[in-house]
């Protein structure tokens, strides 16, 4: 039992990995916990290792690889392990929102691009060594100051005793209607300005591509569905050895 | 959870999937036969009658065949995608059923978000279809598949959308909770088909759509375009896309009993209907949509492209949107919005 203070989720997270059966929001085990615990730990670790190292491999193929259809193909290996994270850490609306928005559409679009566009990616890397100096020191840098970052990241003490909203126990409420709940409440505007930042982002992005080429014949279907027999055959009586 | 627990937990969810997979298949079998059969019957045709008493193991029939003949791989295909192509395909519609409920609790995961989990599975059959198009390294698969994916994709669209009414009616995403939350004492006047119409026509013609089903069957087109993104595929990797396919159609019909025809509730809600076993009502309502779909196979002739086009994001893109602002303002209105209960 003292097991389940040091090592918590241990239990939840077991049953997701066997097949997310149902209400697992990957909390603390429900007061069930057995003795063995470090073997669904290890069922557990195993998983988050899984998972975790086909995204790292998927990530650099995406970058390693000489095909560019593959290596979205490879982001898009990296995008479902990155669910399966998701997954394991008990936060399954954002799994499966990440599977529908990046996997089902993004990385559609960006299939689509790629596929469409006639790139020679070897003849782009032919000056590959000349631009390698520079491109090695900008790499440098941003190392250098995400380990700053990544070092100097504490989490604020005072924040895990003042959380924004209660946190309502797993039992009670599960992993969508918390996030909804938090989203429409507090952070109202927010999401609001997020939504309308998306429109005017689709909106420009109409704008800019939208062509009125003139000359061009279209179907206007609802024209064609209101054409009746007196509108559309004209009855001519045509003179003998004249035509019309 | 000593080892026992855990490899006795295991066992048990892999029997249960097998024989949910065996049914599914079987079922599938039998389903395609019908579609066979109602398309012959309109036509005034006989249909399958050979193998079997009235042709009833046509469809083993034509696994074996297509099992038994000799794979094609173009030689400038791209030979590991070009395998892997059907496999996504039918991996994927078959692993939407691990949360489809058949009856009360009988479901392999009975998941918080199932609803989310049939629709990014589905929205995932869009790769099945550009990797193999693709890695024929071949024009018209290409061409084909790039229609096809353009198709699939937008009548997801539409159906996020009517996902979110009904939704938004049940207040939940898990699936038996949507089904629970038509279980009324109205019986079949109670279920979702009925106060949310429009939406049940537009899941219903969408799910077609991205099913690839006639008349939306842009990418096979067999009168025009040979077969679109399968042109060069044959024997198992194009029996795994068949399946697939018409997996992904039973997908979609059991989807849309649960949303809309109340899963396996009994549609008169007293003695004598109640004791028939739920499963039955399930797999008679998935079988009513699918003979609806069947029959517009048989009644409808092809869209063109751009009318497909047109139907999903000028037609069904703004119905569906304006259908979820009515929907919840008229939840808000009368009080039953999911947190107002």
């Amino acid at each position: 039992m003292h097991l389940r203070r040091v090592v918590p989720s241990g239990f939840g997270i077991y049953r997701q990995a066997i097949g997310f059966p149902s209400g697992s929001h990957g909390h603390v085990g429900r007061g069930r916990s057995r003795g063995g615990l470090c073997l669904s730990m290890t069922v557990t670790a195993a998983f988050f290792y899984l998972f975790a190292t086909i995204t790292i491999a998927s990530g650099f193929m995406v970058i390693a690889s000489r095909n560019p259809v593959q290596s979205v193909l490879f982001l898009i290996l990296a995008f479902v392990n990155a669910a399966g994270l998701f997954l394991m850490m008990g936060a399954e609306f954002l799994a499966m929102i990440l599977v529908i928005v990046y996997v089902g559409a993004v990385a559609v679009l960006f299939l689509f691009v790629v596929m469409m566009l006639d790139v020679d990616f070897a003849a782009l890397r032919q000056g590959f060594l000349q631009y390698l100096p520079f491109g090695a020191l900008i790499g440098i840098v941003l190392l250098i100051e995400l380990i700053f970052v990544v070092s100097a990241y504490v989490v604020d003490p005072g924040l895990m005793r003042a959380p924004a909203v209660p946190i309502p126990a797993p039992d009670v409420m599960t992993n969508t209607e918390a996030l909804g709940q938090v989203l429409y409440t507090r952070y109202f505007y927010f999401f609001q300005t997020a939504g309308l930042i998306l429109l005017v982002a689709m909106i420009g992005a109409i704008v800019l591509t939208l062509r009125e080429r003139v000359g061009v014949r279209r179907q206007n279907i609802s024209m064609q569905n209101a054409r009746t027999q007196e509108t559309a055959v004209q009855v001519r009586k045509v003179p003998f050895r004249q035509g019309i | 959870m000593e080892l026992g627990d855990i490899l006795l937990a295991v066992a048990i969810m892999l029997g249960k999937s097998l024989l949910l997979l065996v049914a599914l298949l079987v079922f599938i079998a039998y389903a395609l036969y019908a579609d066979r059969k109602v398309w012959a019957a309109v036509q005034l045709r006989r249909g399958p009658n050979v193998v079997g008493p009235w042709g009833l193991l046509q469809s083993f029939a034509d696994l074996l065949k297509f099992v038994l003949k000799e794979p094609v791989i173009p030689a400038p295909a791209n030979k590991g995608m070009f395998l892997l192509a059907p496999l996504v395909m039918c991996t994927l519609s078959l692993a939407a059923w691990a949360v489809i409920p058949l009856n009360a609790g009988w479901v392999i995961a009975d998941i918080n978000v199932g609803i989310l989990y049939i629709f990014a599975i589905s929205s995932l059959g869009v790769y099945g279809v550009i990797m193999g198009g693709w890695a024929s390294n071949s024009k018209y698969p290409f061409l084909g598949a790039l229609r096809s994916a353009a198709q699939m994709v937008s009548y997801e669209v539409s159906i996020g959308f009517v996902i979110v009414t009904v939704l938004m009616c049940a207040g939940t995403l898990n699936l038996s909770g949507i089904v629970e939350s038509q279980n009324t004492s109205l019986g079949i006047l109670g279920w979702y088909w009925l106060p949310l119409f429009p939406m049940f026509v537009v899941f219903f013609i969408s799910a077609m759509a991205e099913t690839n089903r006639p008349p939306f069957d842009l990418p096979e087109a067999e009168s025009e375009l040979v077969a679109g993104y399968m042109v060069e595929y044959s024997s198992t990797p194009y029996l795994l896309f068949m399946l697939g396919e018409y997996v992904a159609i039973m997908t979609m019909c059991a989807l849309g009993t649960i949303m809309f025809l109340g899963g396996w509730l009994s549609p008169i809600p007293f003695a004598p209907f109640t004791w028939v076993p739920g499963v039955i009502w399930f797999v008679l309502k998935a079988s009513f949509l699918f003979i609806l779909i069947a029959m517009v196979k048989a009644l409808v002739p092809r869209y063109r492209y751009d009318q497909l086009m047109r139907l999903g994001w000028k037609v069904f893109l703004p119905l569906s949107l304006a259908m979820v602002v009515i929907v919840a303002g008229v939840l808000m209105a009368t009080g039953n919005a999911p947190g107002m209960r």
